[in-house]
């Protein structure tokens, strides 16, 4: 068990890096605490395994240190560092048994055959491979074999975290919500902390305490999945995480009103004293559309009507400007034109793509619901 | 599925029957044809039944040529087989380094075999060979034409050179298609690097080897052009392998029959190892150890 400080890192793969864009990691300092299930969060290609893999050594950064409970691990190769790491394909030892997968890690590090035993069967017991111990591991499905692989890290009684990169993208649907829920019961049960890689956001979203959104080599914001959902750090981060994402309006600051071509949205909340160009950006759940025109509504017109079943997605213009509004199902959905709302609780701001802070933060951070 | 529409298929195959039959059913018939009778010309024949097969079963020269045949193959299984795995994984995995060193590889492959053969002849001469007269210079008498051991070493060298090749482009082709995350998981299992060999490499390259295997049985057991070229199958008969003493049989002495018969009991011989072989292999690491 271990707390991960990753200092000043970053990593590119050319030997003589020059510009930004040269680098798969650019250069980063965070503190991931002992315990905690982080999720890595990002399009493909971001450097999300590439962490990962500077994380479990298998990768040597070429900048910036990595330091397990404030040990520097950074030049220490990766089965020094009791790390266990889950690929997206399964990885077994084809010709051995279940028993002897699990036991391979421990015959390496050449523990007593007695305390190997008793570790795997413990082991076994956890992940319900008892009654496959004695199979070929290379006759079992994808499933099974993932849990060897996984198992592979848990019998080691020193790991200090297990990293996952993307695990369930061969597993059949059906299976991958009952072997995430395994993962949870494990991650509970040993307070391990743990890693997790996936560029599915609902991966992400529930199986982690904390979410990492990474693009193009850089950490975006890490936060809560409610955090990562009311106060996207960057449009990036507005944009990827949520289903349609966030609607951007680009718009001009004044007095707390911002005018989207000749609309004027009040913003409110300590805004007062931001002028000039910015972004405003307001999630789709968020965005109240009317059949009439009601004080500080916006008409716009109706351009699209997604069914999904348990939600609408309708795409509005707004003067020209598409914006998306998620309804429920019960909702009605006006005909050729309707009246858009912008609750001011939910109005965020961007200046050059971050998020502009507001000087009332509090009230910032609530949503109407709480108040 | 009605049966009509299952006979329709038939008339598919018909051209690759056709091919089959032409390429490989039809001559070989002709030999079998020709192992049941006694020819003295082309209008002479007599139909003399198992007679041949008898003979050629109880001929002594025939045993002895079987024996050095079975000796040569698995020598060569042995020593290729092993050698090719270690040079495939020597080589570069990436980079320009790993073209360069298929296309050095691969050039014993390139060139025809009588050709390999001579080579090798003039290469082991004891008097302007290279290693002929390197190896006599060293103040051991070396001579392929006339000692049995030198006429055998030089013999499995040449083998060696030539085909070794031939298993290192399979094996290192095997050995690329593995993905790498089998060895970072082996790195983060602490796994040495025998173990890695042992239980991912080795494993994964079953059915690259199997083929090499195969081939390597099948042509070493038909080896005919560079002993020929190099030792003519001499000294004496040490170096009469099945094939150099069939074509003397059928070529030298014209004796067609009895040669045919010697021919199909060769083709069954072969065919016999490699259904042994590929049973074998198949069966490794398939059936569930308990």
């Amino acid at each position: 068990m271990a707390r991960i400080n990753l200092k000043n890192l970053a990593h590119a793969y050319l030997p003589a890096p020059t510009s930004e864009t040269d680098y798969a990691l650019r250069k980063m300092d965070h503190v991931w605490e002992d315990g905690r299930a982080y999720a890595l969060l990002g399009p493909s290609g971001c450097g999300k395994t590439t962490l990962l893999n500077i994380i479990s050594g298998l990768v040597q950064p070429s900048e910036g240190q990595v330091l397990f409970d404030g040990k520097d691990v950074s030049a220490l190769p990766p089965q020094a560092r009791n790390i266990a790491q889950v690929f997206q394909f399964p990885v077994i030892y084809d010709t051995m048994s279940v028993f002897d997968n699990l036991a391979f890690p421990l015959r390496n590090r050449k523990q007593p055959e007695a305390e190997i035993r008793t570790r795997v069967e413990e082991v076994a017991e956890m992940l319900e491979l008892k009654d496959e111990l004695h199979k070929r591991a290379a006759n079992l499905s994808a499933d099974a074999k993932q849990k060897i692989s996984l198992g592979r890290g848990l019998v080691r009684n020193d790991v200090a975290a297990i990293l996952f990169d993307e695990p369930l993208t061969v597993i059949d649907p059906h299976l991958k919500l009952l072997l995430r829920r395994k993962l949870k019961q494990i991650h509970a049960r040993f307070n391990l902390t743990m890693v997790y890689v996936t560029h599915d956001q609902l991966e992400a979203l529930t199986f982690a305490d904390q979410v990492v959104v990474m693009n193009e080599g850089q950490v975006m914001q890490i936060g809560t999945p409610q955090d990562l959902f009311e106060n996207p750090q960057h449009t990036f981060v507005g944009y990827f995480i949520g289903s349609p994402g966030m609607n951007f309006l680009p718009c001009q600051m004044h007095k707390g009103v911002a005018s989207v071509g000749p609309q004027l949205i009040p913003v409110g909340h300590g805004t007062d004293q931001l002028h000039g160009h910015f972004e405003l950006g307001i999630r789709p759940e968020f965005l109240k559309l009317h059949p009439n025109q009601t004080p500080g509504t916006h008409r716009v017109e109706i351009d699209e009507v997604e069914e999904l079943g348990n939600c609408k997605i309708v795409r509005v213009l707004l003067d020209g400007q598409g914006l998306k509004v998620k309804l429920t199902e019960e909702q009605e959905v006006p005909a050729e034109h309707g009246f858009l709302e912008f609750p001011p609780a939910w109005i965020r701001l961007y200046a050059d793509s971050i998020l502009v802070r507001s000087t009332d933060e509090s009230q910032r951070c609530k949503g109407p619901h709480h108040e | 599925m009605n049966k009509w529409q299952d006979n329709k298929a038939w008339f598919l195959v018909i051209p690759v029957f056709l091919v089959v039959a032409a390429s490989a059913i039809i001559p070989l018939m002709t030999v079998v044809n020709y192992s049941l009778q006694d020819i003295f010309g082309p209008n002479q024949r007599v139909f003399v039944g198992l007679e041949w097969y008898k003979e050629a079963l109880t001929n002594p020269r025939l045993h002895a040529a079987l024996n050095r045949q079975l000796l040569f193959s698995s020598l060569v299984l042995l020593i290729e087989i092993p050698l090719g795995i270690l040079i495939a994984l020597m080589m570069p995995k990436k980079g320009w380094g790993a073209s360069l060193s298929l296309v050095l590889v691969a050039l014993p492959l390139l060139i025809p075999w009588n050709v390999i053969g001579t080579i090798w002849t003039i290469f082991m001469r004891p008097d302007i060979g290279l290693l002929g007269a390197a190896i006599n210079g060293m103040g051991l008498p070396f001579d392929h034409t006339s000692s049995s051991l030198a006429a055998w070493v030089t013999v499995m060298l040449m083998e060696v050179w030539h085909w070794t090749p031939l298993v290192v482009l399979l094996a290192y082709a095997g050995l690329q298609a593995i993905p790498e995350a089998y060895f970072q998981a082996a790195r983060i299992d602490g796994a040495s690097a025998w173990a890695t060999f042992r239980y991912i490499q080795l494993p994964k390259l079953r059915g690259v080897l199997t083929i090499a295997v195969l081939l390597r049985f099948m042509d070493s057991f038909l080896i005919y052009a560079e002993p020929f070229v190099l030792t003519g199958g001499g000294p004496g008969n040490s170096t009469t392998f099945l094939s150099i003493y069939l074509v003397k049989l059928a070529v030298g002495q014209f004796d067609l029959g009895p040669a045919a018969a010697f021919s199909i009991i060769y083709f069954l011989i072969v065919l016999l190892f490699c259904w042994l072989f590929y049973q074998a292999l198949l069966k490794v690491g398939t059936g569930d150890k308990s």
